[in-house]
């Protein structure tokens, strides 16, 4: 549709609560959208803590937004990076993370979870071949 | 600002989005749609159900072009186009029938 498609990533490095970043990045995705981009999301830090399940805000008067991200599939949003270290000095696994399906609706190509562990090197590649990186 | 429906008063914004989603009735949407001058058949109620669980799914209300995609998917192409959608909701698919079904103006929708 658009001449000029861009690799738009968004960095997501904050805890989902106690901040606004993650919501505000969330919504950032959702309404950036309509343009047409290729969209990544990548996750480090306690940004992983964004992508959890079973998450429960009750205790701190919140919306839960973590339903969100599982529509993200439906707004263009192609891949979804963790960075492995990350999760691993959370004592996080691919296993507490929730799943995000794809579906291009046009050829019908379907992916279960386009959720993805990725290493250091692999986040700098991914960081590299990326036109715009939004940091939040 | 509040809507009134079978004698309860319901709180709305400024644009007239039910403030409390939890207090939702059908009866909301009927009251607002007279206002509009608009009487609800069946279709409409397909769309404003729909919202409502994607809703209760994912804690948003869909972009206009996702509920177009979704709604294709789910009640068959020939309903998932915005032609087919503006007619049952002139004033916008989602933004109309989010109001209807007492979901939070879209976002991204101004």
């Amino acid at each position: 549709m658009s001449e000029v498609v861009k690799k738009f990533m968004y960095l997501n490095r904050k805890a989902p609560y106690g901040t606004i970043y993650a919501w505000e990045s969330l919504e950032v995705v959702l309404i950036g959208a309509a343009f047409d981009q290729e969209v990544s999301l990548m996750f480090m830090d306690d940004g992983v803590f964004q992508l959890t399940k079973g998450q429960d805000t009750t205790g701190i008067g919140m919306k839960n937004f973590s339903p969100t991200y599982r529509t993200l599939g439906d707004y263009e949003v192609k891949s979804i990076y963790v960075d492995a270290d990350s999760l691993v000095a959370r004592g996080l696994t691919q296993d507490d993370l929730v799943q995000v399906a794809w579906e291009d609706w046009e050829s019908g190509e379907e992916k279960e979870n386009i959720v993805e562990v990725v290493d250091a090197a692999r986040v700098k590649e991914i960081m590299e071949e990326s036109d715009v990186i939004f940091s939040f | 600002m509040g809507i009134e429906v079978n004698g309860k008063v319901y709180e709305v914004d400024e644009e007239g989005y039910l403030s409390n989603i939890q207090e939702w009735e059908p009866g909301v949407a009927e009251v607002m749609a007279k206002e509009d001058n608009l009487t609800l058949t069946d279709e409409h109620w397909d769309i404003i159900n729909f919202l409502r669980e994607y809703y209760e799914e994912y804690q948003i209300a869909p972009a206009v072009r996702v509920l177009t995609k979704a709604v294709g998917k789910k009640l068959g192409k020939d309903k998932g186009n915005s032609k087919y959608l503006y007619g049952l909701f002139p004033y916008g698919p989602a933004k109309q029938a989010c109001r209807y079904a007492g979901l939070p103006k879209p976002t991204g929708c101004v």
